[in-house]
């Protein structure tokens, strides 16, 4: 589903530091999979999220989804791919002056002319899939933390996306709200099979959830594969360290 | 008390009338100027959705050049053009011209500051769930900064009671026209009273308004 190819992030900004710099990186998210891509803060999680999302462009290096090279979409073409991914991000980035509802329907209104009967039907199904149907008409500032996640993810969920990009989806929730937004990943995974990529620093996350996790240290990708084969292989020193620490 | 209301009522009303008047319309034509300013301002700034750096200079200039005149000297320097537009240079009429000039610059900045404080994660997510620019500030920049904005009106209408005061120096109408002519100029002291507390009225009134439509509007508190 999604081919990365000798991917090459560099900011020019100096003061930039060289946080969020990405190497030379290869790696292939095949359909329904969840990818989990862990790394310590810096290690260019984000920036790769932002590549693959289309929020950055590469500075050298292909990223094809679904046969289409992210590089050669533009104008029309770039906002019909935006439409076909969700994104989750940790900070929710709700609209805070909408409801509940208006909120998950809000992607569907960017489509000229949407039908309204059906965007209706499909807020209230994503409600009911969410389990948020009595908050419908609640605002974001009434709800908590996970609630608020869980709108998030309904509203990446509304355009019908094959793929949806999580960026540290829980890392603001305690853990048994954790497992509860990462059960509903889960379950849109095998139910929907929609394909999702999830950055997290978490090691808890990726056992929980992912099939395939890839391993980021300095902007380098220093294991990856699916979940068991990187755990029973020689694992690299930072591997070992993020999953070891869980274990001690 | 009575002589003075027979004296003074009618153009004390009649003044009233005439700065309500003036703050509306001002406000009004400030604001149909200053968003569109205001949003220029905001998106081609650096890191925004539609940066451009050019675009950007030449409106902070023409934003900045006009809120360092000060505002007196804004009516007279404008005098011409007002007399071209308006017809006249005086009165109520002649003294909307350079309200809306001289305060639309300051709105801009205040819708520029209203955007600012919106989470910038909010916009970019409306980019990832692929909104054009015009969706991003028609959807998502002006409904979330609704209240912030009627916060800003607040502050900038009363700001505009205070230029209409000054334009009454040079001509212009109004409660404050009235307290420099009768009751400075003339020493009328009861008049001057009266329309000093006419004014205090009317500002608390307008922030008290403000206060209540956004407390009834922000969703997020």
């Amino acid at each position: 589903m999604i081919e990365i190819s000798h991917l090459t992030k560099e900011f020019d900004n100096p003061d930039k530091t060289r946080l969020g710099v990405l190497r030379d990186i290869s790696l292939t998210v095949e359909a329904g999979d969840i990818y989990g891509i862990i790394g310590m803060s810096g290690a260019g999680k984000s920036t790769m999220l932002r590549l693959i999302g289309l929020l950055d462009t590469p500075t050298s290096g292909t990223i094809t989804v679904e046969g289409k090279n992210l590089a050669a979409l533009a104008g029309r073409e770039k906002i019909d791919y935006y439409k076909t991914i969700g994104t989750v991000f940790q900070g929710y980035n709700l609209l805070m002056q909408k409801t509940v509802a208006q909120n998950i329907l809000f992607p569907l209104t960017l489509s000229r002319g949407y039908d309204k009967e059906a965007a209706k039907r499909r807020v209230a199904e994503l409600l009911e899939l969410t389990g948020l149907t009595e908050k419908a008409l609640a605002y974001p500032s009434q709800l908590s933390g996970g609630q608020k996640q869980r709108v998030a993810i309904a509203r990446a969920l509304a355009t019908n996306p094959r793929l949806i990009l999580c960026d540290e989806p829980t890392s603001a929730l305690d853990s048994l709200t954790t497992q509860s937004i990462l059960e509903l990943l889960s379950d849109i995974n095998h139910r929907l099979g929609v394909t999702i990529i999830i950055i997290t620093h978490e090691i808890a996350v990726v056992r929980k959830i992912c099939t395939k996790v890839a391993v980021l240290e300095g902007g380098v990708l220093v294991d990856n594969g699916p979940i068991g084969e990187v755990l029973d292989s020689e694992m690299h020193p930072v591997t070992r360290r993020l999953f070891g620490k869980e274990e001690s | 008390m009575a002589e003075f209301v027979s004296e003074y009522g009618l153009l004390i009303l009649t003044a009233l009338w005439e700065t309500l008047l003036m703050v509306f319309l001002s406000t009004l034509f400030g604001y149909l100027l200053g968003i569109p300013l205001g949003v220029i301002a905001y998106v081609t700034d650096h890191g925004s959705i539609s940066e451009n750096p050019v675009v950007n200079t030449i409106v902070g200039w023409i934003i900045n050049i006009i809120r360092s005149v000060p505002f007196i000297i804004l009516i007279l320097f404008l005098i011409p053009y007002t007399r071209l537009i308006m017809g006249t240079a005086s009165g109520t009429r002649g003294v909307i011209f350079p309200l809306v000039v001289g305060s639309a610059p300051f709105i801009a900045r205040m819708v520029e500051s209203s955007f600012n404080e919106l989470d910038a994660g909010v916009i970019e997510s409306a980019r990832a769930m692929g909104a054009t620019n015009f969706q991003i500030i028609w959807k998502v920049l002006l409904p979330e900064s609704f209240p912030s904005l009627l916060r800003g009106m607040a502050i900038a209408s009363i700001t505009i009671i205070g230029y209409i005061a000054m334009a009454g120096m040079v001509g212009g109408g109004g409660l404050g026209a009235v307290a420099i002519n009768y009751g400075y100029y003339r020493y009328e002291r009861p008049v001057m009273n009266v329309t000093v507390v006419l004014i205090i009225l009317l500002v608390q009134l307008i922030q008290l308004a403000f206060n209540l439509i956004v407390r009834k509007v922000d969703k997020n508190r």
